[in-house]
């Protein structure tokens, strides 16, 4: 059974008061994503991924189309005891303290007060939220909010967890412990679906990914199988190189940019073709060291762009 | 109703905290010092005078609460988006409105149940320091019971009020929510006139409609009985149980339109 299924699911919303138009913010979006996988769900702003995450969590409703959670319709009471959920920049009642709004979540799952004790206290501790628990949630950065709210998503040990943005805001040791928390939930067999715009996140935790622009799926399948198409060049970091040497390369167009670092350490941009071994074995013939080197692929931006550019079609219909 | 009962706490939380139940000692210094200026002022009348006032302001107060904490209800959880958390977890639609419903209902309860004692409280006094012939010259005791009667059907019409911002909540903003459920609270008091309206002018369109607005508009006047209990006039209880079953039946029925409302709404 799938974690997650939609079918040909459908958004769209109506904008304009004299003219009344649909906006395709979700066109017929179909996936599957396998239990027990961390799914990344991936798009620039306003790709349709929030649209997505909320007509999974029935906050808002589809055009078309249908959507299935665990095997069942999104919105069923039992499906919701099953899931967590992260809201993108979520808000809380900032009157209530860290610890009260987690006991407050555990009540409506029906844990006994014991239980909620045991459990909040837990779940403030892995998400790293301190002596802090006690003072009001308005007085939270927004990197800790984001750790209570992903607390909040855990509170109900969920079989999948529905992530919107979960890096956002958080600081570098935070989007770490975020990423190790996102494995152990893998680890503990529990389906991860985030949403994300930032490719590194993807690639260091997914084993699948979809890719959606304008409301629609470009691609899905494994981000490292997609983008190693999308290799561009190479980045060369050598040592002990020659402006001699180095402007043979650049004539012989071995070499498409060059950049000095420091004396004789350049980087160095290489074309796709020849291939890279190549002009390594040509610089080191020269007395060139190597440092790194390193294959320059797309970001996801570009890939976007690449993917869509051309048949980018109005989200705007005109003829409704 | 385990989730409605944990979604109410929290509302009652909310208001707590927001020091909502700092207008109890509003009203407890408003109706202690104009005990002693209209002691000092009047002879005879100052116990009628402060029945009145402690009832009108029992009825404002609690007024202002039901239309101020009512219209943000809802529109508060869909602005800040606190509402996709809290729907993501295992409840209804229905559960969260009727939790927030009852969340301030019992904040209500409470504010009208210490404003009560207050306003008994004062109204003990002045029987204890009133000599012997003033109190004689009353129609009815200054702790007069019956009052509670007219303090139940305020209670009753700031719920009807509260169902009725509640519902406006659902849909629009607060601004417009406030205004509406004024309008409401406003003509409801004057329903009886809209009834009466179609013998006194000779368009029968404009009858029509003022008589489509008079079933539509619940009849605020029915609960008010202020007058009646401050003059010692008697309340059957007949009244107050129809008024009380009138009463519940258009609660139920604004809630059921602001479930089917709020259950079809979109949460952009």
């Amino acid at each position: 059974m799938d974690a997650i299924r939609t079918e040909a699911l459908t958004k769209h919303y109506t904008v304009g008061f004299w003219r009344p138009r649909p906006y395709l913010a979700l066109d017929g979006l179909t996936m599957q994503v396998g239990t027990g996988e961390v799914f990344g769900f991936l798009g620039p702003n306003g790709a349709g991924k929030t649209t997505t995450l909320k007509l999974l969590m029935q906050l808002i409703y589809p055009t078309s189309g249908r959507a299935e959670i665990l095997g069942k319709p999104v919105g069923d009471v039992g499906v919701k005891r099953r899931i967590g959920y992260l809201p993108e920049q979520p808000y809380f009642y900032d009157y209530l303290t860290a610890e009260e709004l987690l006991h407050y979540f555990a009540a409506i799952f029906g844990y006994a007060p014991t239980e909620r004790r045991v459990r909040v206290a837990a779940l403030l501790d892995e998400v790293g939220i301190g002596a802090e628990r006690r003072l009001p949630l308005r007085k939270f950065s927004k990197g800790m909010l984001q750790r209570v709210g992903i607390a909040q998503a855990l509170i109900n040990e969920p079989e999948v967890v529905f992530l919107d943005e979960p890096m956002s805001g958080l600081d570098p040791l935070g989007r770490r412990e975020i990423r190790q928390l996102i494995l152990r939930l893998r680890d503990r067999g529990c389906t991860v679906f985030f949403s994300s715009h930032v490719l590194a996140d993807a690639e260091t935790l997914c084993s699948r990914v979809a890719i959606l622009a304008n409301g629609r799926l470009v691609t899905a399948g494994r981000l490292s199988e997609m983008l190693a198409f999308q290799v561009r060049g190479w980045e060369l970091v050598v040592n002990g190189l020659t402006e001699t040497a180095l402007a043979r390369a650049q004539q012989c167009r071995l070499v498409t940019r060059a950049t000095r670092l420091a004396e004789g350490r350049y980087a160095l941009e290489l074309p796709l073709s020849p291939p890279p071994e190549r002009t390594l074995a040509e610089l080191v013939g020269q007395g060139a060291a190597l440092v790194s080197l390193t294959p320059m692929r797309d970001t996801l931006e570009d890939f976007f762009v690449r993917q869509v550019s051309g048949a980018q079609p109005s989200r705007l219909s005109e003829s409704a | 109703m385990r989730v409605i009962g944990h979604v109410a706490v929290n509302v009652f939380k909310e208001s707590v905290r927001d020091k909502v139940l700092y207008n109890l000692l509003v009203f407890a210094a408003l109706l202690i010092s104009a005990s002693y200026l209209i002691g000092q002022l009047t002879a005879g009348q100052d116990v009628k005078i402060i029945k009145d006032l402690g009832l009108a302001s029992i009825s404002v107060f609690g007024l202002l609460i039901a239309v101020f904490i009512g219209i943000g209800l809802v529109w508060k959880e869909v602005e800040r988006r606190s509402i996709y958390t809290l729907l993501s977890k295992p409840m209804r639609r229905q559960e969260f409105l009727l939790g927030k419903y009852f969340g301030l209902v019992l904040t209500l309860v409470i504010n009208v149940a210490v404003m009560t004692a207050a306003y008994y409280a004062v109204l003990a006094y002045m029987q204890a320091v009133s000599p012997p012939n003033l109190r004689a010259s009353w129609p009815a005791p200054a702790t007069d019971p019956a009052l509670l009667k007219a303090i139940a059907l305020i209670m009753l019409e700031l719920m009807l009020v509260t169902a009725i911002a509640l519902l406006f909540s659902t849909f629009s903003t607060p601004f417009l929510s406030a205004m509406l459920t004024t309008a409401v609270w406003v003509i409801g008091h004057f329903n009886q006139d809209l009834r009466d309206y179609g013998a006194t002018i000779p368009s029968p369109l404009a009858a029509a409609i003022a008589r489509g607005v008079y079933y539509v508009i619940p009849n605020f006047a029915a609960f008010d009985v202020k007058l009646q209990v401050v003059h010692a006039q008697s309340v059957p209880l007949r009244y107050i149980g129809l008024t009380t079953a009138y009463g519940f039946t258009y609660i139920a029925l604004v809630l059921l339109a602001a479930a089917i409302v709020f259950s079809k709404r979109d949460f952009k």
